[in-house]
């Protein structure tokens, strides 16, 4: 139940307590008390929308930077990871296997802020070795929805 | 040179017009309408399997394959009944690609009737199985199965119809339209009533993989005693959202096979070749293609079973395929009146039981095979129609 639950609200976090209650053939105070639970517990850890940033008039740039870090005695490469965390500028944050150590989702006002941010402040934490700087130009699919809009229902109306 | 009927072949002037024709032909009247009147999957085939159709086109595989299909394919299909359905075939000698389970429906019909030969089949069902048998020169024979027995077919129903002219038993669970499936013990009687009539049966199993509430659906080749007598429609439609692929297939003894290929020869040749390159793909992870979309489906239908209920429309449990076939009798309309009526109030489609056979009156089917935001809607509109009423 736990994991159709997460499935639905994957795909649609404003679904409502009630059809999702429909949808799995139990309570409504069981939904409630699910969510609240997996809520409580750090699994559901927030509700976001998905926006096309293309869409919008502001101006945003996102960029993803790979990240060479020396590992340290304690820890590895946890103090640093979480070091750089705690930037705003910093969607997220990932360990990675292969040819860097960190992968970082960053965004900012504008490719000037961006560098600015890597030169000033990623770049210069004690145990940074070395920085990629990639930016996105333009985003085709995100959290597994696709951003152009779909075209309409290609089947016939009616069929046996 | 003059036109008329007569000059035309009387057994197929003959035939009904469908009654899902007629009612596609009022629904593409208006705009805007929500759909719950379609028999196909609203998912796009997985992406790996078109990939593989359009790699099989790079390659220069555009001409015909054997007759019977790619053996590579067949191959895979007799390990997958193997495995899922519970019976051995011989890819060589007892496995045929067609040209969607209608082809293989037709052509097994025709290889086995003589004229005046009666099948039994059951209403309500898919609109095609009576018109077949009748273009293959038999004798349709309905026998009913009744909301109250959650529309599983009897034998008490079936030895009232059974004469010494009937040839064979046509059969399809879980079924289009009323989303109805089989218990073991009715699988096993059905193949006795089958085998104490020493009738052919021929089983329509496109749904078996969409089966609710945590049960595997039983197929007629799982019964051994059937083996020699049963032949096996299955394919890629449903399952995997392949309707535009036309692919499935027969497994049947290698005695009615040869005749079945023999119509398949002269009739199609062979299938799309591109369309069998991607159902090889198919057949690399079904599992994990199906189970996305089989979650949706159960979790759809679940919505519009509380739905109806918190409605006051009155439905059986529809435990397969994607259809719900709710009992819309006590409004006093008649299926007909009542889908053409929410059509014209609500702007949304369901199929008036009618259309699947006279005892479908008092039921409409609606497809959940339907993204959920619109059956969300279409039940909001529907509650509302029918407190008009």
């Amino acid at each position: 139940m736990v994991e159709s639950l997460l499935e639905i609200l994957r795909n649609n976090a404003k679904e409502s307590p009630a059809n999702m209650a429909k949808m799995l053939g139990v309570g409504v105070d069981e939904v409630e008390a699910t969510i609240a639970r997996l809520e409580q517990e750090g699994v559901i850890r927030g509700w976001q929308a998905i926006v096309n940033e293309d869409l919008l008039d502001g101006r945003h740039v996102t960029a993803v930077i790979e990240v060479r870090v020396t590992p340290e005695r304690e820890g590895g490469f946890n103090r640093v990871a979480e070091q750089v965390s705690r930037f705003d500028e910093v969607d997220a944050v990932y360990l990675m296997s292969g040819g860097y150590d960190l992968l970082l989702f960053v965004s900012g006002e504008s490719l000037l802020a961006v560098a600015r941010f890597v030169s000033e402040k990623l770049a210069t934490i004690h145990g940074v070795l070395s920085t990629a700087t990639h930016f996105k130009l333009k985003t085709y699919k995100q959290s597994g929805v696709l951003m152009a809009k779909p075209g309409a229902d290609a089947r016939l109306a009616v069929t046996p | 040179m003059t036109g008329g009927h007569d000059r035309l072949a009387r057994h197929i002037v003959d035939l009904p017009k469908s009654g899902i024709r007629e009612f596609f032909d009022i629904v593409s009247t208006r705009r805007g309408v929500i759909s719950m009147a379609v028999g196909e999957p609203d998912f796009d085939t997985p992406w790996h399997i078109r990939e593989a159709a359009i790699h099989s086109l790079e390659q220069g595989c555009s001409h015909y394959t054997g007759n019977a299909g790619l053996i590579e394919l067949r191959r895979a299909i007799a390990d997958y009944v193997r495995a899922r359905f519970g019976a051995a075939y011989d890819p060589a000698h007892e496995v045929l690609v067609t040209v969607g389970a209608s082809e293989g429906l037709d052509n097994t019909l025709r290889a086995l009737l003589n004229p005046g030969d009666e099948v039994l089949y059951h209403e309500p069902c898919f609109v095609s199985y009576g018109p077949e048998i009748a273009m293959a020169h038999g004798v349709p024979v309905a026998v009913e199965t009744h909301v109250e027995d959650n529309f599983r077919l009897s034998v008490e129903a079936l030895e009232a119809k059974v004469t010494p002219r009937t040839k064979a038993l046509l059969v399809n669970f879980p079924n289009n339209p009323t989303g109805a499936v089989l218990e073991e013990a009715d699988v096993r009687a059905i193949a006795d009533f089958v085998l104490r009539h020493d009738l052919i049966l021929i089983s329509d199993e496109i749904y078996a993989e969409l089966t609710w509430d945590g049960r595997r659906h039983v197929s007629f080749a799982s019964v051994p005693a059937l083996r020699d007598r049963l032949v096996l429609l299955h394919g890629y439609s449903k399952a995997w959202a392949m309707t535009g692929f036309r692919m499935a297939y027969v497994c049947a003894p290698a005695w009615i096979m040869e005749t079945i290929l023999k119509i398949h020869q002269y009739g199609i040749m062979c299938a799309s070749t591109a369309s069998q390159y991607a159902a090889l793909e198919a057949m690399r992870q079904p599992e994990e293609d199906m189970a996305p979309m089989l979650r949706a489906y159960e979790m759809r239908r679940n919505f519009l079973r509380t739905s109806f209920a918190e409605c006051g429309i009155p439905m059986h449990n529809p435990a397969g395929a994607f259809y719900a076939f709710p009992q819309i009798a006590r409004f006093g309309l008649s299926s007909r009146e009542f889908a053409v009526r929410l059509l014209e109030a609500e702007n949304v489609a369901v199929v008036p039981g009618t259309a699947f056979g006279p005892c479908g009156e008092g039921f409409v089917r609606c497809s959940y095979a339907t993204a959920m935001e619109q059956i969300k809607e279409a039940v909001t509109r529907i509650a509302r129609f029918v407190r008009t009423l």
